[in-house]
């Protein structure tokens, strides 16, 4: 019984250290020149293996992140903070790194655009767009089924009467709500932008007029007091987000709509409703 | 047909229908579960299992025929290592799956990429394990061992990519709200596995 004992025990200690040993040397032959920024970099991440960035786990993100496939933004969980330090291992500097968000290029609420038809079919805007093209009287605005507000993880998405409005201060620019949205009408736009163009639609002023009171006319109004900041895209005008406008351009232009805002002032307009 | 052949089919036809891995054996349920969200993982999950559990059938079986079963003699007592026997797989398996991912990084980047993270994940799976044991139980030589053990990976891979498009299509199902997730996944599991139930009384 002793024997058996001991035996057992010299002959587990004999296999674990045999191939500790093995992988000990394996790792010295097989040892493969990694950047060590990759280590550095997967040490300052939160380590939750979370899956939000759309990686496999924090080292594939720390990969990515140093092969430049990936922005630090795009780690849902780190807070500001954290993102600033590994930009710094990074060597990203500030400017190339501006945070994104997101905008929904819409400002057509339920009391300013008009309703085609009733639909009651699934709260989701995949199966609102589905039936006819969706129950908006505008086949390229907000359709408020709030499938964006839904796939973001931040709850950075506010559904005011039927239209989502995107809250600067919550939203990290993970692009969720890009691919949730089916009318592709949120995009990224940089964090200092902050007056922008709430309306997506290409068709023609009068048009427009006809279904929405706070659509782009397409007046060019905001085009000649600022051709820089802005571009004018047939009968829609953007806002050029390499050289985006100062907040004075809402005052000087006097757009007859509402529709060059900021997202500050929506939130203020909507919420003075209630 | 010589008896040699019948014994080969026997074991492939054996562990890839009739005592399925996962669907009669209920072996390996959390990767089972845990990766057959998306055909594409599930894909990458089934190359790394096939791969480890053909590895380690090979060596275990070797291991067990040439050092646990043997009697070994020690003055007036007889020392017999086969009750070390699970301790020692999962010793050994665990560091073969280390060496081949340290060897596979630098001598095959393209198939380190491939297995990736799946490799280190089922390096004490439940599955790879019984497989091991198995091999021992049902007296197989280590040449048939290694067949059992590759057949083994394609048993389990079946069941897995099997699962993961019965999943893929479930999302765009319209289900219950107490059944949505987990729960109609294992229900789907449970259905799997009864219509495995068919195959049994083939070999």
């Amino acid at each position: 019984m002793f024997e058996t004992i001991l035996f057992s025990i010299i002959l587990m200690a004999a296999v674990c250290l045999l191939l500790g040993v093995l992988i000990g040397f394996a790792v010295k032959i097989f040892a493969v020149q990694v950047d060590p920024r990759i280590e550095e970099i997967e040490e300052l991440l939160p380590g939750a293996n979370c899956g939000g960035c759309g990686k496999a786990g924090c080292s594939d993100f720390a990969k990515a992140l140093v092969a430049g496939e990936a922005m630090p933004s795009g780690c849902p969980v780190a807070g500001k903070a954290l993102l600033e330090e590994v930009a710094k291992v990074l060597g990203v500097d500030a400017e190339t790194g501006e945070k994104q968000i997101a905008l929904v290029r819409c400002g057509g609420d339920r009391s300013s655009s008009s309703r085609s038809e009733l639909y009651n079919g699934v709260n989701d805007c995949a199966s609102a767009m589905l039936i006819a093209g969706g129950p908006k009287g505008c086949s390229y605005g907000c359709l408020g089924f709030a499938s964006c507000a839904r796939a973001c993880p931040f709850n950075a998405i506010e559904m005011v009467d039927g239209l989502a409005i995107v809250h600067e201060d919550l939203c990290v620019g993970c692009g969720k709500c890009l691919t949730a949205c089916p009318r592709d009408l949120i995009i990224l736009r940089p964090q200092s932008a902050k007056v922008n163009v709430y309306c997506n639609s290409p068709a023609k002023g009068a048009q427009k007029r006809k279904i929405c009171s706070v659509a782009c006319i397409g007046c060019r109004k905001c085009f000649k007091v600022a051709e820089e900041n802005i571009e004018m895209k047939g009968f829609l005008a953007t806002v050029n987000y390499d050289n985006p406008p100062q907040e004075d351009i809402i005052e000087e232009a006097k757009c007859p709509t509402g529709c060059l805002s900021t997202t500050t002032t929506l939130l203020k307009k909507f919420h003075s409703h209630d | 047909m010589n008896e040699e052949l019948a014994k080969y089919m026997q074991i492939t036809i054996g562990i890839v229908l009739v005592n399925n891995i996962v669907l009669a054996q209920f072996l390996g349920i959390c990767p089972f579960l845990g990766v057959s969200k998306k055909l594409k993982t599930a894909l990458g999950m089934c190359g790394a299992v096939i791969f480890v559990m053909t590895l380690a059938s090979l060596v275990t079986s070797a291991i067990s025929k040439y050092v646990l079963s043997k009697t070994f003699i020690y003055e007036n007592s007889q020392i017999n290592f086969k009750f070390l026997q699970i301790l020692v797989f999962i010793v050994v398996i665990a560091s073969l799956v280390q060496l081949v991912e340290i060897s596979l990084k630098k001598l095959s980047p393209s198939l380190y990429g491939a297995l990736g993270i799946y490799l280190p994940l089922i390096t004490t799976n439940c599955a790879v394990m019984g497989i091991a044991v198995n091999n021992v139980d049902l007296h197989l030589s280590v040449f048939q061992s290694t067949i059992h053990g590759f057949f083994g990976g394609i048993s389990f891979s079946l069941a897995l990519i099997l699962f993961s498009s019965l999943r893929e299509k479930l999302d765009l199902a319209n289900i219950p709200k107490p059944f949505q997730g987990t729960a109609i996944a294992l229900i789907t599991g449970g259905l799997l596995a009864m219509a495995f139930q068919g195959f049994s009384g083939l070999v």
